[in-house]
């Protein structure tokens, strides 16, 4: 990481400036010192910041795959130690886990289904400006980000709908985010030009066709988007299945984790009771369990992310456009 | 500050088109001829009739006896009754307390972190290294909020946790960091900053992509150094997303982290760790209090909204960007 502080990467008056291509102007020797001084600071307190993000992590991992009485006794620092796969196997066994996984990918793809098409749909409708009432039909949505009915009412109507203990109480309320909304909206009115509708409509097609056959065709970046935040948000949701679920066959995964993870709640992993030395070991193991029970839900994502890290990065700029 | 940079980039001020009357038939028919687009905005409508506007409408149960034979509309009126015992009970000093200290405290903390760090990144000349530096801060974003207070409850256990080890291994005692409500705000802010700081980054980091490199190359001729180019460059020129931003954090004050804070609770943190909201969640849906606890709720969204007012307005009297 010495690159920023090297002396001939900073003097260089012919190094080029990577954005613009213009040749670097030489610096005066005070602000040179001031600089090099400046770099060092900023790269050393983002490499803490690095450690201090990935160490936790790193430790997850390694305590996973550690002798939980290493763990135990904090002789895991930097590297496994008494390497075993038990915790992982304890996992797999687990029947809870397995079915929430299943859950949750049901709520996944059938929540993202719905909100993506729901949100594609109006957004595309409120950003045609030819459309009479698009003003106030906006603000009905913008209302909605300042005033809440709160917890208490939505759930009464989730009940009185009789979606409780459903599929639909986890995929439903909160299908539709004004904020995503928006940022398609911006979108289409940013990239669907006026001329390509009225060309299209000129040849006769309606606005069902022209919207399916040539807005969402253009409107690739702004789809896989929206998947990614909604297939995101519902892996890890577990509050509206807190609420609205009972039925623990239902539960999705994050609210299984929760219940092994925070509630400690080990009944189903097989402690069998006995002496106190087995009540011991069986706590170091569920210990373990718990470490690569993190790792193995997180994991997923993890992998995911170089991939949706461009899209994500470019929704940050639609919303700070906005 | 706010002098140097137009902070309202708004469109010149055309005068305003002379508003033809527009007979109904015409108007009908250009309803009529949008048929199609009707449809499409219908889920979106439907959702939020039913999941926002009819929630909306049942929070007249707050000044209401809720029982479910009567629903929202028919249960009988009691007015203030719920928000008097609210206020009068002895949770109400501590309960709105922990809510603030929690708010002002994330706010002071977690606000100016990723401004600082969108500052340094954007400084990094190496650009593979600046990349790298993104991709991992702004990482934990992705870890779901269970997982993330998982890793507390087992990095922070004071038998086998790692932080307690280190602090055995320097002669210290284990201190039983979930169990305690002194910790349970240091806990929250720390780690809202690690898993959140990285992302609220990206946005500031595309902002300062936005300024215009000829300002730095200019400043360069002049001789000014990297500090004063953040302080008079790159500061002045994301100030409009900040406020912008910072008045949306305020707007939502009261209500995020709620499921964090329910998450860390344990019965030993509770006099820390009881916020509105769980408290919201406590009585009306664990011991169905619905009318009482609504009654809360609404206290909360109306102390949310006056400090999103209050602060909309301020920015607007110091000249910022706002958001109205």
């Amino acid at each position: 990481m010495s690159l920023t502080t090297n002396p001939r990467t900073i003097d260089n008056p012919n190094r080029t400036v990577s954005q613009g291509g213009r040749p670097r102007p030489r610096p005066t020797l005070r602000d040179r010192y001031g600089d090099r001084v400046f770099n060092i600071a900023a790269t050393a307190v983002l490499l803490l910041s690095i450690l201090a993000v990935v160490y936790p992590l790193y430790f997850i991992v390694i305590a996973s795959i550690s002798d939980p009485n290493a763990v135990y006794e904090g002789k895991v620092w930097l590297f496994p130690s008494g390497v075993t796969t038990e915790g992982y196997e304890r996992i797999f066994a687990d029947s809870r886990i397995w079915n929430g996984l299943g859950n949750t990918v049901i709520y996944t793809v059938l929540g993202t289904a719905i909100s993506v098409s729901t949100i594609l749909c109006g957004a595309y409708a409120l950003s045609r400006k030819d459309m009479p009432g698009r003003k106030i039909l906006m603000l009905l949505f913008v209302i909605t980000m300042f005033f809440d009915g709160g917890l208490i009412t939505k759930y009464l109507v989730v009940r009185d709908l009789g979606m409780l203990d459903t599929v639909w109480a986890v995929v439903l309320p909160g299908a539709v985010g004004v904020w995503n909304l928006i940022i398609a909206r911006s979108f289409f009115e940013h990239t669907i030009p006026n001329e390509l509708r009225e060309a299209a409509q000129m040849d006769g097609a309606t606005d069902f066709k022209f919207f399916f056959r040539m807005v969402l065709p253009l409107s690739k970046p702004l789809i896989m988007l929206m998947i990614m935040v909604h297939v995101v948000a519902h892996w890890n949701s577990f509050f509206d299945a807190l609420i609205f679920l009972n039925d623990d066959s239902k539960y999705p995964l994050q609210l299984v984790l929760r219940n092994i993870l925070i509630q400690s709640d080990v009944s189903s992993t097989g402690t069998t009771g006995g002496d106190i030395e087995s009540y011991a070991a069986a706590q170091r193991i569920a210990e373990l369990t718990k470490y690569a029970m993190i790792v193995v839900s997180s994991l997923p994502l993890m992998i995911a992310l170089p991939f949706m890290q461009k899209h994500f990065t470019k929704g940050a700029m639609i919303g700070a456009v906005k | 500050m706010s002098r140097t940079i137009p902070a309202r980039r708004g469109r010149p001020s055309a005068a305003p088109l002379p508003q033809r009357k527009i007979s109904l038939s015409l108007r009908m028919k250009r309803i009529s001829r949008a048929w199609q687009l009707y449809v499409l905005l219908a889920p979106a409508i439907v959702y939020i009739l039913v999941f926002k506007y009819w929630p909306m409408y049942g929070v007249q149960i707050a000044f209401k006896n809720y029982n479910p034979v009567d629903g929202f509309t028919d249960s009988p009126w009691v007015g203030l009754t719920h928000f008097i015992r609210f206020v009068n009970s002895y949770q109400f000093g501590q309960v709105v307390g922990n809510t603030l200290w929690i708010a002002v405290l994330g706010l002071l903390v977690a606000f100016p972190i990723p401004i600082i760090l969108a500052l340094l990144v954007n400084q990094l000349q190496s650009e593979r290294f600046k990349k790298f530096t993104q991709t991992v801060l702004y990482s934990p974003a992705f870890i779901s909020t269970v997982v993330v207070v998982g890793i507390m409850f087992v990095v922070l256990s004071p038998r086998s946790g790692l932080v307690n080890n280190a602090i055995q291994l320097s002669g210290g005692e284990p201190i039983f960091f979930m169990g305690s409500a002194e910790w349970f705000r240091p806990i929250y802010v720390i780690s809202d900053v690690w898993q959140n700081a990285g992302f609220s980054m990206i946005v500031y980091l595309a902002a300062l992509a936005g300024i215009d490199p000829a300002l730095h190359d200019a400043a360069k001729v002049d001789g000014a150094s990297k500090l004063q180019r953040i302080r008079h460059i790159d500061l002045p020129g994301i100030m409009p997303v900040v406020t912008v931003l910072f008045i949306l954090a305020i707007g939502n004050l009261l209500n995020v982290g709620f499921e964090k804070a329910l998450l860390m609770q344990t019965p030993l943190n509770l006099s820390s760790s009881e916020i509105i909201q769980t408290y919201v969640y406590h009585a009306g849906l664990q011991q169905a209090q619905f009318s009482y606890s609504a009654a809360i709720g609404l206290f909360n969204s109306l102390l949310n909204l006056a400090l999103l007012l209050f602060f909309n307005t301020v920015a607007r009297r110091a000249n910022q960007a706002t958001l109205w």
